[in-house]
C-alpha cells in the first residue's frame, strides 16, 4: 500500500492478551500518512483495544512503529461529563498549544456561543465537536476516532464525517476510526482493516461493497441504507 | 479552660485554624464531591480514631497517630482502588466501621468524646501553625493535580492518552485530604471532619457552572462553615463541631434555595 516513504504507522504480528484473553491476535497492516483508515468489527473484536496499544496504554507483543514527529490525538467512544461542572473553555485548556478559537473553528463551532457553556450541557453532536477540537488542541497530526458519532443524531453525523474528510484533505492529518457503517467506511474513508481478533480484511475501503468480503466480515451480506 | 491561655487566645487560634482547614477541606473535597467519593471523605475521618487512641494510650501526639492511621488507610484504599478497580467508597465502606469500632474501643472513655467531636479549648499556637502549612501545602500541591484528576475523571482513557498518570495524582491527592483531615480533627472531631470535606463542595456544586467558580466556592464556603462554627462555639460555650456543621448545613440549604430561586425565574419553554 503506497510507498515506505510515505508510511506513518506499521504495526506488525500485533497481540494483545488481557487477564488470560486473547482480545487481538497478530495483527497487521501499515497505513500512509494523510489517509483514512476505517476499523470495522462487530462487538468485542478488540477494535478498541487496537487503539490502546496504538497510545501504549495496554501491554502487547509484536510491533508498533509510528513514524517521526506523529503527534496523536484521540477521541474515546464515551465520556462522563454530565455531573462536572467544568466549561467548554475549561476543558479545552487542559490541553495546549493552538488557539482555541482555530480548533473550534476547524469544527464549525462558534467559539463566542459556545466557550463558556457547561460540557454536560452540550448536545451529542456538540459535545463530539467539540471533542474533535480537543483532540487538534497539541497539533496533532493523527486522529484516533472510537465510533465517532456515538451519541449523534442521525442527521448530524454524516456533516461531522465530512468535517473529518476536510480535515484530512486540508492539512494532511492521518485518521484511524472505527465505524459500524457501511456507507461511512466506503464514503470517508481510504483503507479498511476488519477485524474480528485477528485480520479478517486489509485493503481500499471500496471493497467493502463486496458482497463476499461483507460476508466474510458479518457472516451475511449487509442492505445498503443511507446510513447502514 | 487551661491555666495561662486566654479564651481569645483559643478561639483566635481555632478560628484561624477553622478558615484554614476550611479553606483546605474545600477545596480538596470539591475533588472528592465530582468523584463521587462523598463517603470516602467521611469514612475516612473516622479512621483517625484508632490513631488518636494509640496516641492517648502511649502517650505521644494523638494526631500523629491520627495521621499515621489515615496516611497508611490512604494507601491501602489506593492500592486496593489501582488492582481491583473498585470503586474508592466500596473500599472505604469496607474498613471504616471496623476502624471506628476498633477506636471506640480502645480509646479511654474520658477522651472519647473530645476525640469524636474536638475541643477548641485545647488548641496551641503550634496546632494553629501547623495547620496553616499544612493548609497552603496541601491546596497547592492540589492546585497542581487537580485538572489532571478531573480529565481522569472525564476519561481515563483520554487522560492517559495525553500522558496523565491518574494512578499518581490519586495516590498524591489521598494523602493530601488524610494531612487536611488530621488537622480538622483537632477542632472538628474525628466523626464530624467528613463533614467539612463534603458538604461546602456540594453547596458549591449546586451553584457552579464551572470549575474555577467551583473549587473557589467549595474552598470560601468550608471557611465559612468552619471559622462561623468556631465562632459560635466560643461563644455559646459548646463544642465546635456540631456548630460546623449546623453552619455549614446553612451554607447549603442557601445554595439550594439560589438554585431554586433561579429554576423559577428561568422563562419556561
Amino acid at each position: 500500500m503506497g510507498n515506505t516513504k510515505d508510511c506513518i504507522l506499521e504495526v506488525s504480528n500485533l497481540s494483545v492478551k488481557l487477564q488470560d484473553q486473547i482480545i487481538l491476535d497478530n495483527v497487521s497492516f501499515r497505513l500512509r500518512k494523510g489517509t483514512a483508515l476505517a476499523i470495522l468489527g462487530p462487538n468485542g473484536a478488540g477494535k478498541t483495544t487496537l487503539f490502546k496499544a496504538l497510545l501504549n496504554l495496554v501491554p502487547y507483543t509484536g510491533k508498533i512503529e509510528w513514524k517521526s514527529k506523529v503527534k496523536i490525538g484521540y477521541v474515546p467512544q464515551s465520556i462522563s461529563v454530565k455531573d462536572i461542572p467544568i466549561s467548554v473553555k475549561e476543558f479545552l485548556t487542559f490541553k495546549k498549544g493552538s488557539s482555541i478559537s482555530e480548533c473550534l473553528g476547524a469544527v464549525r463551532l462558534d467559539a463566542k456561543k459556545i466557550l463558556d457553556k457547561g460540557l454536560g450541557l452540550l448536545s451529542g453532536g456538540e459535545l463530539r465537536r467539540v471533542l474533535i477540537a480537543w483532540s487538534l488542541m497539541d497539533k496533532s497530526n493523527v486522529l484516533l476516532f472510537d465510533e465517532p458519532t456515538t451519541g449523534v443524531d442521525l442527521d448530524s453525523e454524516e456533516p461531522i464525517y465530512v468535517m473529518l474528510n476536510e480535515l484530512k484533505r486540508k492539512h494532511r492529518i492521518t485518521i484511524l476510526l472505527i465505524s459500524h457503517s457501511i456507507h461511512i467506511v466506503e464514503e470517508y474513508s481510504d483503507y479498511l482493516l476488519a477485524l474480528n481478533r485477528c485480520t479478517t480484511f486489509f485493503g481500499e475501503s471500496k471493497e467493502i461493497m463486496n458482497p463476499s468480503l461483507q460476508k466474510t466480515i458479518y457472516g451475511e451480506t449487509v442492505c445498503r441504507g443511507p446510513i447502514a | 479552660m487551661r491555666e495561662g491561655i486566654h479564651t481569645t487566645d483559643f478561639l483566635t487560634y481555632s478560628l484561624i485554624i477553622g478558615v484554614f482547614v476550611g479553606l483546605s477541606a474545600g477545596y480538596l473535597g470539591s475533588i472528592m464531591v465530582l468523584e463521587k467519593m462523598a463517603l470516602v471523605g467521611d469514612a475516612l475521618s473516622h479512621v483517625a480514631l484508632p490513631g488518636l487512641a494509640l496516641g492517648i494510650l502511649f502517650n505521644f501526639n494523638p494526631f500523629i497517630g491520627a495521621f499515621g492511621f489515615l496516611f497508611v488507610s490512604a494507601v491501602i484504599i489506593w492500592y486496593i482502588g489501582k488492582i481491583t478497580k473498585l470503586s474508592y467508597e466500596a473500599i472505604v465502606g469496607a474498613i471504616f466501621t471496623l476502624a471506628l469500632a476498633i477506636g471506640i474501643l480502645i480509646i479511654p472513655e474520658v477522651d472519647l468524646l473530645e476525640a469524636l467531636f474536638g475541643d477548641i479549648t485545647k488548641v496551641t499556637l503550634t496546632d494553629m501553625l501547623t495547620a496553616i502549612v499544612i493548609s497552603v501545602v496541601a491546596i497547592l500541591l492540589t492546585k497542581v493535580i487537580y485538572r489532571r484528576i478531573v480529565l481522569g475523571m472525564i476519561s481515563e482513557d483520554l487522560a492517559a492518552s495525553t500522558g496523565v498518570n491518574i494512578a499518581r495524582a490519586n495516590l498524591l491527592y489521598l494523602l493530601l485530604v488524610s494531612l487536611v483531615v488530621a488537622v480538622g480533627l483537632r477542632i472538628v472531631g474525628t466523626l464530624l471532619v467528613g463533614f467539612l470535606v463534603v458538604v461546602p463542595a456540594a453547596a458549591a456544586k449546586t451553584v457552579s457552572t464551572n470549575l474555577l467558580k467551583y473549587s473557589i466556592l467549595s474552598a470560601l464556603f468550608g471557611a465559612l462553615s468552619s471559622s462561623s462554627g468556631v465562632l459560635l462555639a466560643g461563644y455559646l460555650n459548646l463544642p465546635a463541631g456540631p456548630l460546623v456543621v449546623f453552619s455549614g448545613v446553612a451554607v447549603f440549604l442557601a445554595t439550594v434555595l439560589v438554585k431554586w430561586s433561579h429554576r423559577h425565574a428561568e422563562p419556561r419553554t
